[in-house]
């Protein structure tokens, strides 16, 4: 098989479904609006998804307590973006950006340290034992949200967004919030230093070739678990920074946050296959712009047509549209 | 003595107190404990059947149970309290959830294991998003209440006495609440008793051969997939049941008693508490769980009060926060008790 | 003293027993051949002198000391290097790639690429491909070049010429005698034919247990022995 057979045609994807779309929604100018707002939402929803993708891919481990990284970023975030709000809501760019900054580093710094404690915690003890990871994973996952109520409240909280993200771009009849392009914008630098990361360094070449055969890897002379455990806080500290966007961009968050991201997270890997980051990226911009699409054409139905799409997608490939090579 | 059978005893109790339980706790309340304790024990035991004795891990046993108790509900709100829309609703909530079962098992369950936990916790949260929006039929976050089955009514007499009054036997009523719980009770017994039979049968032998060694059983021919989709599905329909039966039981359905995570994840809790693949832990799980949840709760109410005065305290310990300190307890029990209460006794003189 | 000696070693896999007291030398140099049917241990075995499965009980002792229990990767740091029967390799890398993780310090010596080059001239050829594209064959002298880019003491193979057509199988031959020159293989094979062309010593494995040690000429010479232990799998001979 050509690679261009393997990876191109699924590759295609995406923009077959904008296509589409372009059809029944008919405007242009809401089209590119959604568009966007997909684009933007994939790139948020690839950082969150990355990790667990990579962690899987990896060592076997499925991390159903993943989601409580992006709820903790997001309110993190939150948290920190209130303390400073008087430097957010100051004509100053500098503060502004000092202020966001700031709220990022909280998140990804949290996000690291949380992926520490988990792994070395909830995760090593059970190690190639799916049945009680699943359950233990999960049983964090629940403390974890309880512990977000306890700290945060239940209610909804306010996200102040930095003044110079606010605001549209106007594009011909379409508005553009510029917030959506800079998650976008920050997403894809995240994608390609994760490239720079697999792909041309040694670190990488390492996890490229664990995730296809720990064994050998080790036999070769490598502490795959040491590997591992960095990966693991890279992967949740991204998770984290991703829910801090995603605050951001919701503007409005509650506790439930981290159950609905984790629904999409999960299908999003599974759609794109687990292990690499090229197939979690293709997932979530599937996903994301799906969710846009029949969220405009029928709202209620957003979720559920994301569902059929994971669907027919295992029943035409079982293993997700570009898993790792296994 | 030979430590299955303590497990049983404790087990039979648990059902002999169940049986007496309208002539033992006449509180409302209790009854309303011992009740959920009977379903309970048939939806935890359908799942044991599942994820004890085939190792899979499925999120969307809530959703089947779901179905049954929507089926019911929607069935006779829409189509009245007689005993043809009960079947009705209750056919179609069983039909809706085997195909659901089939559908889900087969298209995962020939991938890896790992995923079959995803693909239903993915299935169950769209089926809670569907409950929840579209209101107009199933009531949406508020759920639907509607009247049941006359002869459940509490001012239906049952047995009369001599003046037609109604009947009390060692002080109960015998009126149509007591028959609707002896409703419950034996349907969630003839589910119960029904598993075991299944467990104990040539099919329990191949699932536990399965469970030990995948590769092995295939090289011996048998039909992983095939076996694995069958008992999602019966679990499934026997979740189902056991829906309708509380659907009839509370006379309210919503997305908080038969749909939400929380439930899913108390499920989770019974199984694992009473001892994964051992059917009879089921009882014990069931119970202890159940008992906690309405009475534990009390006590942290008072805890909570006690501690007012300390920062950070009293909000760990309201009973809002319930569910924190039983994510906390399921994780310590999966790390040093994987084999539950039941398992630990029957084991117990091994280690 | 030997390089590698095995005393009473027991694995067990899940509740499965696979060997019991396994006991063999292995002196330095040359090709060290283990024999054995099909399920008798010989893939155990050599896992275990790896590290990746841990002996319950026994020692395995290389240069005088005890490394059963030791993590893979500090036993390969030791100077043994395993090319496992399903090769190992990344498919997804490419052949320099595969080459390069087998480095210690992700630096190539160039004597040893350049002596590898000549023993498998289609390396070179396919420096820059992804692994997975190369022929069963190309793979199996990827596995081997990769244990043999750094200087090693021991080099564990388990059955190289499964599944191999016949004239790479004589190539593969040829390679083994050249790196045996100044590196011990201890090599697990079905391959009688193979076997005896390359062995010195040998030991064959049954049930888990050696039952047999001694030199394969000896071995050789003695029908009614190899009919006795290898009689399921002679077919080479």
């Amino acid at each position: 098989m050509g690679k261009l057979d393997r990876f191109g045609g699924v590759f295609l994807l995406p923009l077959i479904i904008a296509a589409v779309a372009f059809v029944l929604i008919g405007a242009p100018s809401s089209w590119l609006t959604l568009t966007i707002a997909g684009l933007s939402m994939g790139m948020m929803i690839f950082l969150m998804a990355s990790g667990l993708s990579l962690v899987f891919g990896l060592m076997d481990v499925l991390n159903f307590g993943h989601s409580a990284f992006v709820s903790f970023g997001a309110f993190i975030a939150a948290s920190v973006l209130a303390y400073f709000g008087g430097w957010l809501t100051s004509g100053n760019i500098a503060l502004n950006i000092l202020a966001f900054t700031l709220a990022l580093a909280a998140a990804i710094t949290f996000g690291a340290a949380a992926g520490w404690f988990f792994e070395r915690v909830i995760v090593k003890p059970v190690y190639r034992d799916h049945l009680r990871q699943i359950l233990i994973t999960m049983g964090a996952l629940i403390v974890a949200e309880q512990l977000i109520l306890a700290v945060w409240g239940g209610s909804p909280i306010n996200v102040p967004r930095p003044h110079f993200l606010e605001g549209t771009l106007i594009i011909g009849q379409s508005s553009l919030e510029i917030y959506r392009l800079f998650a976008f914008v920050l997403g894809a630098v995240v994608y390609a230093a994760l490239y720079i990361l697999l792909n041309r360094t040694r670190m990488g070449l390492l996890i490229r070739a664990g995730v296809e055969n720990r064994e050998m890897v080790e036999a070769l002379g490598f502490r795959i678990d040491r590997i591992f455990i960095v990966v693991f806080m890279l992967g949740s500290a991204l998770a984290s920074l991703g829910g801090a966007m995603w605050a951001g961009y919701e503007t409005i968050i509650t506790p439930a946050l981290g159950a609905q991201m984790m629904v999409i997270v999960f299908i999003v890997v599974i759609i794109g296959g687990l292990g690499s980051i090229q197939g979690t990226l293709l997932g979530a911009l599937i996903v994301a712009l799906m969710q846009n699409y029949v969220g405009f054409l029928a709202p209620k139905l957003a979720l559920a047509s994301n569902m059929l799409l994971m669907m027919a997608i295992l029943l035409w490939r079982p293993s997700g549209l570009a898993p790792a090579v296994k | 003595m030979n430590r299955a059978l303590i497990v049983k005893i404790i087990a039979l109790t648990v059902w002999g107190l169940l049986l007496f339980a309208p002539f033992l706790f006449q509180d409302v309340r209790q009854i309303e404990v011992a009740a959920r304790i009977c379903v309970f024990i048939v939806l935890v035991a359908s799942y044991d059947l599942l994820i004890g004795y085939t190792g899979i891990v499925s999120f969307a046993h809530v959703m089947f149970f779901g179905f049954g108790a929507y089926g019911v509900a929607i069935s006779m709100k829409h189509l009245g309290a007689g005993w043809g829309p009960w079947f009705l609703g209750l056919g179609a909530g069983v039909v809706v959830a085997a195909v659901m079962a089939v559908l889900i098992g087969l298209l995962s369950l020939r991938v890896k294991a790992i995923f079959f936990a995803m693909i239903t916790l993915a299935a169950a949260s769209v089926a809670l998003v569907l409950a929840s929006q579209l209101s107009s039929f199933t009531g949406g976050e508020d759920g639907m209440t509607y009247s049941v089955q006359s002869v459940f009514k509490p001012a239906t007499k049952i047995l009369t006495d001599a003046e037609g009054k109604v009947l009390q036997v060692a002080g109960v009523r015998m009126n149509g609440k007591v028959l609707l719980y002896y409703f419950v009770f034996a349907i969630s017994a003839g589910l119960f008793w029904t598993m075991l039979r299944i467990v104990g049968s040539p099919l329990g032998t191949v699932l536990k051969a399965i469970r030990e060694n995948e590769a092995r059983a295939e090289g011996i021919g048998y039909r992983v997939v095939a076996y694995r989709t069958s008992v999602f599905l019966i679990a499934a329909v026997t979740a189902a049941l056991a829906g309708g039966v509380y659907a009839t039981w509370l006379k309210y359905t919503g997305p908080e008693t038969t749909l939400s995570f929380a439930i899913m994840i108390d499920i989770l809790l019974m199984v694992v508490i009473g001892g994964m693949g051992t059917m009879w832990g089921a009882v014990i799980g069931a119970t202890l769980m159940v008992l906690a949840q309405y009475y534990l709760r009390d006590l942290m109410e008072v805890a909570a009060g006690a501690t007012a005065n300390i920062p950070l305290l009293p909000d760990l310990l309201s009973p809002d926060r319930w569910l924190l300190w039983l994510g906390l307890a399921f994780i310590l029990l999966v790390y040093f008790f994987p084999a539950g209460i039941a398992g630990t006794i029957m084991e117990g003189r091994r280690k | 003293m030997s390089l590698l000696s095995l005393r009473g070693v027991d694995v067990s896999i899940g509740q499965y027993s696979v060997l019991h007291g396994v006991t063999f030398d292995v002196p330095e140099g040359g090709v060290f051949v283990l024999l054995g049917r099909n399920g008798a241990g010989k893939t155990t075995t050599l896992r275990s002198i790896m590290g990746l499965w841990k002996p319950q009980s026994g020692q395995v002792m290389f240069r005088g000391e005890n490394i059963a229990g030791l993590h893979a990767s500090g036993i390969a740091r030791k100077g043994i290097a395993f090319v496992p029967e399903n090769m190992g390799i990344f498919g997804g890398l490419t052949v320099a790639e595969n080459m390069v993780l087998a480095t210690a310090r992700g630096k190539f010596d160039d004597a040893r690429l350049t002596r590898i080059y000549e023993l498998f001239p289609a390396l070179e050829q396919f420096w820059d491909k992804q692994a997975w594209s190369l022929s069963g064959g190309q793979k199996q002298m990827l596995a081997v070049a990769r244990a043999i880019i750094e200087p090693r003491d021991l080099i564990l193979i388990d059955e190289p010429t499964k599944g191999l057509a016949p004239s790479i199988i004589a190539a593969m031959g040829e390679a083994f005698r050249e790196i045996s020159a100044n590196t011990t293989i201890l090599l697990v094979e079905q391959n009688f034919a193979f076997a005896k062309s390359l062995g010195r010593e040998m030991a064959v494995i049954e049930d888990g247990q050696v039952v047999h040690r001694g030199s394969m000429a000896d071995f050789v010479a003695d029908q009614a022995l190899q009919d006795r232990l290898l009689s399921l799998s002679a077919e080479g001979a």
